[in-house]
């Protein structure tokens, strides 16, 4: 039997590893990246190439370690190298000795053959077409619940009396998700983390700031590559959207644009009126989006080196003009220290509060 | 009489500062950190203490810098606050309609940009750390040249000589061939202050705004060289305040008098604080992959501050 594994984002590798068993394989799930991910990724990668390659990389080597033998990953459409990155990681791992198979998915909008033979290389239960549906509604109904309350804890965390109660709650409910089956277990899980979260003691007088983060969706969506920024801006009061989540872009990419994928694309048309690879169109339609909703900031997350987000970044001074929103960019490394963005987070939340008590003179 | 203290623990100096209820500066000092703050904090605070005007009490106390949640926790501060929010303070105090800051320390460059006296933008030098004061302090080191000495050479300079600035490692070689073909010291020097200021204008710098007044702070504004080369380079002339290398601990002294008149009280442990025993310690947690690496800090035997775990289950709760 295959050993499979795939990129860590986030929480959502609790739904893949319940779908892939469901269809016969033995899955090595990747461990949150840590210190030796991040040593391992940087030793064999290209000295250029961006952050979250490097990361993967080292999550690759360390489930090669633990014996996968292939690995599931995404394609991409548009000027972003992200799109090679699954044949580059190929040939490093060869390099390296490790003999892996890439099964990589890219849009099926786009590509629907690929999708289909993709499915069928993953059956290995032999399962009808009619119940690999059904296993997939499940596995996309548990990353929605998954994704569903990770958003109400980002409400909730500025709120909390006490500190870490919002952390403790969500972890305790991310295991109550992963260990539902059915699609009522899950969607009871759903619900009673969601009731364990709204009865967190919260504070109603606190003044909570709302600031929108936008950026490259792998450092967006796993908080070990962006020193959990949306956990210490909740300890800082501020409420945190994040403008992509699996759900959001999956969906974009699978099926059908959403009507929210369009207005992201209108909003940014008039800076960027081409796809410029990745998400750097996304980063300005959505700076632009969150000013109309009355948001107080934006902060943009990029690896460093990542051009699409590079070209937003110069964009995003006009556009924060133009719509009166302040931004504040971090381009991520290696970088594990966690005093510099700190000070700036403190910083630029000090600004947002300053320019909410004093409105009228800007 | 009320008074307020103010600290800044910086990579490179760290700062001390007493003010006065009506914001007279009664002490200033600049020390260098010299990687040991703990120590500096105290022999700082025990020269501070001696220097006091009889019948001053410590009203309440602030801390910034790199190492504000370490001098913080030691001396009790009301306030531990970013050096960001700390500059731009202390500025509008001294320059009341100050517009644009430029601020040049050891490991840091900032720009802040206020507009009718609120902070309305600010960047900060991210992945290099070219053109702040330890590159100018080692380069001073390389040519023999006292450091105070820096910017008086530079504006003997008759026709600087053109050095790259993007990256230390360029700027060091250029200057290296610039010197073995035979150019003078003080064109060299002059050089190196405008590839600075090049490339903090165009880093730091970018896409901002920057409109007079201009406030040049933090130690590297000691150095007339660089101030001489903002001015050419924005066309502008800039104001060195008088206590340009403490502004941060004078609006973190700032800040400590304005939450103490909310507050009431002070948490300030007084100036005994300097003969009390700290000393720090640090361990791994194995919580997760993360590995992070834990540093404890004692007074006595009683842990005061703890931090460095990246999820904070380590932080002290009344710490902060």
């Amino acid at each position: 039997m295959p050993k499979i594994t795939f990129p860590r984002m986030g929480e959502s590798y609790r739904a893949f590893k319940m779908l892939l068993n469901d269809m016969g394989n033995e899955v090595v799930v990747p461990s949150r990246p840590g210190k030796h991910t991040l040593n391992l990724g940087v030793k064999y990668a290209p000295e250029f190439a961006c952050f979250p390659l490097k990361i993967l990389l080292g999550t690759y080597l360390e489930t090669a370690q633990a014996g996968a033998d292939t690995i599931i990953t995404t394609g991409g459409v548009g000027p972003c190298r992200a799109g090679l990155y699954a044949q580059l990681h190929h040939k490093i791992l060869q390099d390296l000795g490790y003999e892996m198979k890439m099964i990589v998915f890219e849009p099926p909008r786009l590509h629907p053959l690929n999708f289909i033979h993709n499915i069928r290389a993953l059956n290995k239960a032999r399962l009808s077409i009619r119940s690999i549906i059904a296993h997939i509604k499940r596995a996309w109904r548990k990353v929605k619940a998954l994704d569903n309350v990770e958003k109400l804890s980002h409400v909730i965390r500025p709120r909390e009396i006490t500190r870490r109660s919002t952390t403790r709650v969500y972890r305790q409910a991310l295991n109550w998700i992963d260990e539902a089956y059915t699609i009522n277990q899950i969607e009871e899980a759903e619900a009673s983390a969601l009731t364990a979260l709204n009865k967190i003691p919260q504070d109603p007088t606190r003044e909570v700031l709302k600031v929108g983060i936008v950026g490259e969706i792998y450092v967006l969506l796993e908080p070990a590559s962006n020193l959990e920024i949306e956990e210490t801006l909740g300890n800082l009061g501020v409420e945190v959207e994040r403008s992509m989540f699996l759900t959001g872009w999956t969906r974009d990419n699978a099926w059908k644009e959403t009507t929210e994928g369009i207005t992201v694309k209108d909003a940014a048309a008039p800076y960027i009126p081409e796809l410029l690879g990745g998400h750097g169109r996304d980063s300005i339609g959505n700076t632009v989006l969150y000013a109309r909703r009355g948001f107080d900031g934006v902060i943009q997350l990029a690896p460093f080196t990542c051009i699409p987000e590079i070209v937003a970044r110069t964009i995003l001074p006009r556009v924060s003009r133009e719509h009166n929103i302040p931004f504040l960019t971090f381009f991520l490394d290696e970088q594990t220290g966690k005093a510099g963005m700190t000070t700036r987070l403190e910083a630029f939340v000090d600004l947002l509060r300053r320019r909410k008590q004093i409105p009228q003179i800007i | 009489m009320k008074a307020y203290l103010g600290i800044d623990v910086g990579s490179v100096s760290t700062n001390i500062v007493i003010v006065s209820e009506t914001g007279e500066i009664l002490t200033s000092l600049y020390l260098r950190t010299r990687g040991r703050p703990i120590e500096v904090i105290q022999e700082g605070l025990k020269t501070a203490a001696r220097s006091a005007p009889a019948g001053m009490i410590i009203a309440g106390a602030g801390t910034t810098g790199s190492g504000r949640y370490l001098a913080g926790v030691m001396i009790g501060a009301d306030i531990i606050k970013n050096e960001i929010t700390t500059h731009a303070v202390a500025a509008s105090m001294l320059v009341p309609d100050v517009q644009t800051i430029l601020e040049i320390g050891g490991q840091d460059s900032k720009i802040i940009i206020l507009r009718n006296g609120i902070v309305t933008d600010f960047a900060m030098n991210t992945i290099c750390a070219a053109g702040t004061g330890s590159f100018l302090d080692q380069q001073a080191n390389r040519l023999n040249i006292p450091i105070t000495r820096f910017g008086e050479l530079a504006l003997q300079s008759g026709k600087p000589v053109r050095i790259a600035g993007r990256c230390t490692v360029f700027a060091e070689s250029d200057m290296v061939h610039k010197q073995q073909m035979g150019h003078r010291i003080p064109d060299i020097i002059n050089g190196l202050c405008e590839a600075l200021v090049r490339n903090y204008l165009n880093n730091v710098g970018k896409g901002k705004e920057i409109l007079p007044p201009v406030v040049f702070q933090g130690g590297v504004a000691a150095n007339s060289g660089i101030r001489a080369a903002f001015e050419r380079a924005l066309n502008l002339p800039v104001v060195v305040p008088g206590y340009f290398n403490v502004m941060g601990a004078i609006g973190a002294a700032q800040l400590a008098k304005e939450t103490v008149a909310r507050t009431k009280t002070t948490r300030f442990k007084g100036f005994a604080v300097t003969t009390l025993s700290f000393r720090s310690g640090s361990f791994e947690c194995d919580g997760c992959p993360n590995v992070c690496e834990v540093v404890e800090i004692y007074e006595g035997d009683r842990v005061i501050g703890r931090w460095g775990s990246r999820c904070g289950k380590w932080d002290l709760e009344d710490a902060l």
